[in-house]
């Protein structure tokens, strides 16, 4: 009974949804970032509506499971220069990230706290 | 239920019986407490580490522990982003609340009071209520004194009345909106501007050219549209005075209260009344009309974030009385006869409107909204001998759906409206009466590629009974190809029908024979005027000095294909007839805003306007109107002290080149004028004391050079005489006036 149920569960969670809401953490600093993760994360196909938070650093999506996944995305996201929580951003890809995007940069950081 | 608890036991034992350095929760959806639905798909995470995890479909997680994580973080689309403290390992229930989307729209820091924007498809501009305050003076029709784009007209000598142009095209062929609802159009075309209390518009949005398709298929050079102050945002109570040393005295009150977190209604109120006669050209008539208006608004607004509604609900009653004419004219004992000459006009107009939006509380990208508006304008007037009446009864309604193609790089606006006019018209008794009506449907697609480049296209396919069935296409571009740049480009269609009495009330107060050129159109016999606008335009932002500033360079045409012309070249007469030939509009503006510092702000520009129309009588000019205008205004505000005691000052300067004046040659000598105007400039200022939060008061000189046309009615001694015209004005008829006023608002 037991394993009967987790497997039923498990059967339908797979089933993908069209409008399916994700939240995924993406590293940045200001709303400069803002317009590049969100223009990287609508350039993924699949995803039909991306905006991200300055503040809580969340990318929240909208995303036909069907067409894409998270993976994807992230993925995307990384390439233009941004640390997500899953994939990390390439060196030479961070390094032509914007002055004010040097997320890893310490004083970058601090001189957005205002923010 | 049962079951459901059954399968959160189950779903459960795994996790205790496997995982002890884990915690548990299950995440909920405030809107829905009562059905304990879990929210699937919301993330968890441990505040500045990479451990996250998704919450199953009965809104159940499970994410991993370590003693050094204290904060959760819990997030959903849609939904405020919550962090929770962590003290044990105990299962947690937690309730997400709703973004309430409406209200990130509140203001934020200092606006500036314009705003031309670099990122729109459209080339607006928006006035705020900032910019409206340096014109204190006390309508819609006056909102534009310190904005170069419109001009304001100086209509007639008269009513008063002054008529808004654009692209040197006045208002009938702007579509002029309230709240994105047609709103001066018809009957209303000439005063309809001044039935708008200034205090009662909270912003203006200006858009050059085409437009969007969304509000119908008038507008031809533009569209304008005035968004009213809004029972959630405006003050609770607001109290505005108004005097001047020419007579005029206006009162403004606004109340707002709350009746629910859900509903808020407010009621507002407002009186003007110019009571003492002025005569200072001695031509013996009146310098301006004598006014009295009580006009009252009540406007009821809800707003529900959570499940996604929004609503405006407006019933307004407005009752303005006008009296013209001889400085000795008594309406009870002179009107009808032939001694005195005078007028009075009397409107009165009833509007309601209701608007009612959705936002899927899912999808947050896709909304429908319905709009429905009623509206009866009913006009009495004489002037002298002539009369005119008109009612006017119509009904507007629009359905529309928002949502997107693929993401939201595409999005779309589709939708169905339907109008219905009732026209119940008297020219000196002679009845012009008709119905309109209008079904269509509208398709608007705009693309952003979120960098530099982006279009709206629209399409609107209507079927009306006068003017047939037809289709309106438009086009807007924006392209941006380096820094602060952005050039645009815009074409598209407009057509109307012309309302040739409502639009040209002035040629009432003169001795001119109307004469209708009918050709057998279904219009006064005339045709539907139809115009074709094209537009580009160049916005740059710099630096200078390390002060901020932009430069913007316009260029429209707007080309006729059919156009009511109407023919002022007969002193003895007005004509209407279809045009032969061409007709078209030429206009270029180049204009410079820049920030000296952050007190000190100067916006110059420059207009010129070729505008030519095929007459009968040959190639001419539109007259009464310059081909160059120049364009400047300097604001400065003082440092606030306290955060909000300051001096404002304002200094707004026009110079208005030679203007051809419409032919008088075949009148008797003294009854002649010259073919131009010549040039004049005009200067205001005013002075505004910020007291506190709650009191200011403000003083200003409208015309301060003083400035007046010189005899700006013909045959003024002879009203009844065959020469009387009082239709040729190129510039201010009152001279210097000084006003002052005050206002008081609470929170």
């Amino acid at each position: 009974m037991f394993c009967l149920l987790l497997v039923g569960l498990s059967a339908e969670a797979q089933k993908k949804k069209k409008n399916f809401k994700v939240a995924i953490e993406v590293d940045g600093v200001c709303m400069m970032c803002k317009k590049r993760i969100e223009k990287a994360a609508l350039n993924s196909k699949g995803v039909k509506f991306a905006t991200w938070d300055v503040k809580t650093h969340l990318l929240s999506l909208i995303i036909d499971e069907n067409k894409t996944d998270t993976k994807t995305i992230q993925k995307n996201v990384a390439a233009v220069g941004h640390d997500t929580k899953g994939i990390k951003a390439k060196d030479h890809a961070y390094n032509s990230n914007p002055a004010c995007c040097k997320y890893r940069d310490k004083k970058v950081v601090d001189a957005h706290d205002d923010l | 239920m049962k079951k459901n608890s059954i399968i959160t036991i189950f779903l459960l034992l795994p996790l205790f019986l496997f995982s002890q350095e884990t915690l548990t929760g299950m995440i909920m959806d405030k809107n829905n407490p009562k059905d304990n639905l879990g929210v699937f798909g919301a993330n968890v995470y441990w505040l500045n580490s990479s451990t996250g995890a998704t919450t199953n479909e009965k809104g159940w997680f499970t994410i991993p522990y370590k003693k050094s994580y204290k904060k959760l973080v819990v997030s959903y689309v849609g939904y405020k982003t919550d962090t929770l403290i962590i003290n044990n390992l105990e299962p947690i229930h937690h309730f997400i609340t709703p973004e309430n989307e409406l209200e990130e729209v509140t203001i934020k820091s200092k606006k500036k009071a314009t705003q031309r924007s670099f990122v729109q498809t459209q080339n607006v501009f928006t006035v705020n209520s900032a910019e409206l305050l340096k014109a204190a003076c006390c309508n819609l029709a006056e909102s534009f004194e310190t904005n170069p784009s419109i001009d304001v007209n100086f209509s007639d000598a008269l009513t008063g009345t002054r008529q808004i142009q654009m692209l040197g095209l006045k208002s009938p062929y702007l579509l002029i909106t309230q709240e994105n609802l047609p709103s001066i159009r018809g009957a209303a075309q000439v005063f309809g501007l001044t039935f708008t209390p200034g205090t009662w518009v909270e912003s203006i949005q200006i858009t050059k050219g085409a437009g969007s398709v969304i509000n119908g298929y008038e507008s031809i050079s533009g569209q304008i549209n005035a968004e009213l102050v809004k029972p959630f945002t405006d003050k609770r109570f607001f109290l505005n005075t108004y005097g001047s040393l020419g007579g005029r005295l206006e009162l403004n009150t606004h109340f707002n209260h709350k009746i629910s977190e859900k509903w808020q209604t407010g009621l507002y109120i407002h009186g003007n009344y110019r009571g003492e006669k002025f005569d200072r050209n001695k031509d013996n008539f009146l310098d301006n009309p004598l006014t009295n208006q009580v006009n009252v608004m009540s406007r009821w607004q809800y707003l529900d974030t959570e499940k996604g509604w929004v609503s405006f609900i407006n019933v307004r009653y407005m009752n303005d009385a006008k009296q013209t004419g001889e400085i000795n004219f008594n309406p009870s004992l002179d009107k009808g006869g032939s001694d005195i000459w005078g007028g009075e006009i009397d409107t009165k107009r009833f509007d309601s409107s209701v608007k009612l939006g959705y936002v899927f509380p899912e999808l947050p990208f896709q909304s429908f909204g319905f709009q429905f508006a009623y509206s009866n304008h009913e006009q009495d007037s004489y002037f002298g001998l002539k009369t005119y009446d008109i009612k006017h009864e119509s009904i507007y309604s629009n359905l529309l759906f928002n949502s997107i193609i693929g993401d939201t790089r595409s999005k779309f606006t589709t939708g169905i409206n339907f109008t219905y006019d009732i026209y119940d018209e008297f020219v000196n008794s002679i009845n012009f009466s008709r119905n309109e009506n209008s079904f269509g449907g509208f398709f608007e697609y705009a693309y952003d590629n979120l960098d530099n480049f982006s279009f709206t296209t629209g399409l609107r396919v209507d079927t009306h009974n006068l003017l047939g069935t037809f289709i309106t296409p438009r086009v807007h571009l924006r392209y941006a190809p380096w820094e602060k740049a952005v050039f645009r480009g815009s074409v598209g269609q407009g057509r109307k029908s012309a309302n040739v009495f409502a639009e040209n009330q002035q040629l009432f107060a003169s001795a001119r024979q109307i004469d209708i050129q009918s050709s057998g159109g279904k219009i006064y016999g005339l045709d539907p005027e139809v115009a074709w606008n094209y537009g580009i335009s160049y916005l740059q932002g710099f630096n200078l000095f390390d002060k901020k500033g932009d430069i913007t360079f316009d260029f429209y045409r707007t080309h006729f294909q059919n156009q009511v012309v109407v023919d002022w070249e007969n002193p003895q007469r007005i004509s209407f007839y279809n045009l032969e030939g061409e007709s078209y509009a030429n206009s270029f503006q180049t204009e410079v805003n820049y920030f000296i510092n952050e007190y000190l702000n100067v916006r110059l520009a420059y207009k010129f306007y070729d505008i030519e129309t095929d007459y009968t009588s040959g190639k001419l000019s539109k007259p009464l109107t310059p081909n160059h205008r120049f364009f400047a205004n300097i604001s400065y505000e003082t440092k606030p002290v306290e955060l909000i005691k300051q001096w404002k000052f304002d200094l707004t300067y026009n110079f208005i080149g030679d203007q051809r004046l419409p032919d008088t040659s075949s009148n008797p000598i003294e009854y002649q004028l010259e073919e131009y105007s010549n040039s004049y400039s005009l200067l205001n200022a005013q002075v505004t004391k910020v007291f506190s939060k709650k009191f200011e008061m403000y003083f200003g000189v409208e015309n301060l050079t003083n400035f007046t046309q010189k005899n700006p009615i013909l045959a003024s001694d002879t009203p009844f005489g065959a020469n009387f015209d009082s239709t040729i004005i190129y510039g201010p008829i009152f001279g210097r006036m000084f006003y002052s006023g005050l206002r008081f608002k609470i929170d």
